[in-house]
């Protein structure tokens, strides 16, 4: 993967992530972690190489087929990308909404994750209203309301305290628990050294071994 | 949770910013555009009853001029032309104008009193026309070389023909004018939705990675659009029907000289709303799709 004529941030990539598998992506910045998310999630094409999701070739999908793909992805962006001038609760709404489902049908899922995630009490608040944690927690609800195949999420941990991100991570195990796919991508080795689960490591672009992690959750 | 917010009540906000500084410029300009539009469709209305107004009473009348042969007075020539014609089918009523009114005619030109008495100037007829079925020219003049008078029918027919001529003027410019501004309208529309998708790039990127589709995205621009243009073309209908009753209303006798509005007239720029609405509406459709396409 190259962005115009710059050199290339992602080569000689090969791994398998399995159905309902919990997996980190993990190395310093620049390393193309971001990118291959992109690449997974359909914002960015890959130039060269082959990406199969839900056994398709994302290469030869159709760009009249990546809303039906995307729906089957749950998102969490490192910058949240939340909408401003809606509420929390209209924010968390959104994918079963744009997937053209009647209010009555997810007005209470909706309810119920947003209590789930802690924010039972701010549903009505706007979303620049939240604090840098609270606005976490409302991005991670809208990428799992429509229940997706597959959690990618960059850096969900990046702008909370330790114990927030503690809590973040059960989360994330939870739904791996009910059958979700999950890929997050951290720079942070102790959480993902506490969570027990198996890292992919990159350096330069490329896949490498990665330090060695202590799981003190699989403790 | 929270008193004040009830899920079970919750209805899904505007996914597009309800307030937008854009939209006011953009409300502005339509409403002046649908006012436009609707001076012309009263305009053409109007002149096009005119028209068909100066060629009902063109149409509906002859002259005939009468020239004396012989020893047979202008008077005469004029009693036996109007008698001729009298006969005619589709001749409502025909009327032998006298000297004086003769002499009338011809005083602007070559001053009063200045005309010997039996100077033989020629005598004028004047004819009604039955308005269903008119008598053409032709038949009256036929009616007259049968009698074996010297005389000339003017039916009007040049003028008439020139009246339509700018009756049809008239309504092709207020039909260009109408096609124009709705041309333009959905040049407004079009590039208020480029800006639009512009200024929303982050919201439509967020829609996109949640599974939207480029016609869901579409159909936001068209709904804000449509309902934008609505409004503001209501507005415009509203001044230009205000302006159209207020010329209605000064144009009595010994007013304002204006061609004929009738009150029916008024009704024309009523549609508006909806013609806007519909063009703003497929036109921002239609932007927004081509935009769409084009993103990765």
């Amino acid at each position: 993967m190259r962005y115009g004529r710059e050199p290339e941030v992602l080569r000689d990539l090969t791994f398998d992530l399995g159905h309902g598998s919990f997996h980190f992506l993990t190395g310093p910045s620049g390393s193309g972690k971001s990118t291959l998310l992109k690449l997974i999630y359909l914002a960015e094409r890959a130039s060269r190489g082959r990406i199969e999701l839900f056994g398709q070739d994302l290469a030869r999908l159709r760009r009249r087929d990546h809303p039906r793909m995307r729906r089957r992805i749950g998102v969490v962006f490192q910058e949240f990308r939340l909408l401003d001038h809606l509420s929390v609760f209209d924010n968390a709404a959104l994918s079963p909404r744009i997937a053209g489902k009647k209010p009555a049908s997810y007005r209470a899922d909706v309810a119920d994750l947003l209590a789930w995630v802690g924010l039972g009490e701010r549903m009505h608040a706007m979303a620049p209203a939240l604090s840098g944690g609270e606005k976490q927690r409302l991005a991670i609800a809208r990428a799992v309301i429509n229940r997706p195949d597959i959690l990618l999420a960059d850096e969900p941990t990046g702008n909370v305290d330790e114990a927030m991100g503690l809590r973040i991570l059960r989360l994330f195990l939870e739904l791996n628990r009910v059958g979700t796919t999950v890929l997050i991508a951290s720079h942070d080795t102790e959480l993902v050294g506490r969570s027990g689960k198996p890292a992919l490591h990159l350096e330069n672009g490329r896949l490498a071994p990665g330090p060695a992690l202590v799981s003190e959750l699989a403790r | 949770m929270s008193l004040a917010f009830d899920p079970a009540r919750w209805w899904p906000a505007p996914l597009l910013p309800r307030s937008d500084g854009r939209d006011l410029a953009l409300f502005f300009v339509v409403a002046a555009l649908s006012l436009l539009a609707g001076c012309a469709a009263v305009a053409g209305l109007v002149g096009e009853r005119a028209a068909k107004g100066w060629r009902a009473e063109l149409s509906g009348s002859a002259t005939i001029v009468v020239r004396a042969q012989g020893a047979e007075s202008p008077d005469e020539a004029a009693a036996r032309a109007a008698e001729a014609v009298s006969g005619v089918r589709g001749v409502a009523e025909a009327r032998a104008l006298g000297a004086a009114k003769a002499d009338a005619l011809l005083a602007p030109w070559i001053g009063a009193r200045a005309l010997p008495a039996d100077l033989p100037i020629p005598r004028l007829v004047t004819v009604e026309l039955d308005p269903k079925a008119p008598a053409s020219g032709a038949d009256l003049q036929a009616a007259l070389n049968a009698r074996g008078l010297d005389a000339t029918v003017d039916d009007h027919s040049r003028w008439t023909a020139q009246i339509m001529g700018a009756g049809a003027l008239i309504r092709g410019v207020a039909l260009s004018l109408f096609v124009l501004i709705l041309a333009v309208l959905g040049a407004v529309i079009a590039f208020a939705t480029r800006q639009g998708l512009a200024a929303r790039r982050d919201l439509v990127e967020a829609l996109h990675l949640a599974g939207a589709t480029d016609a869901f995205i579409a159909r936001l621009f068209q709904a804000r659009f449509a309902r934008c243009a609505a409004e503001a073309s209501l507005v415009g209908a509203v001044l230009a029907i205000a302006a159209a009753a207020a010329l209605r209303l000064a144009a009595h006798p010994g007013a304002l000289a204006l061609p004929p509005i009738a009150w029916r007239d008024l009704a024309a720029p009523a549609p508006f709303p909806i013609l806007g609405a519909l063009v703003a509406a497929v036109t921002a459709r239609l932007t927004a799709m081509k935009a769409l396409e084009r993103r990765p």
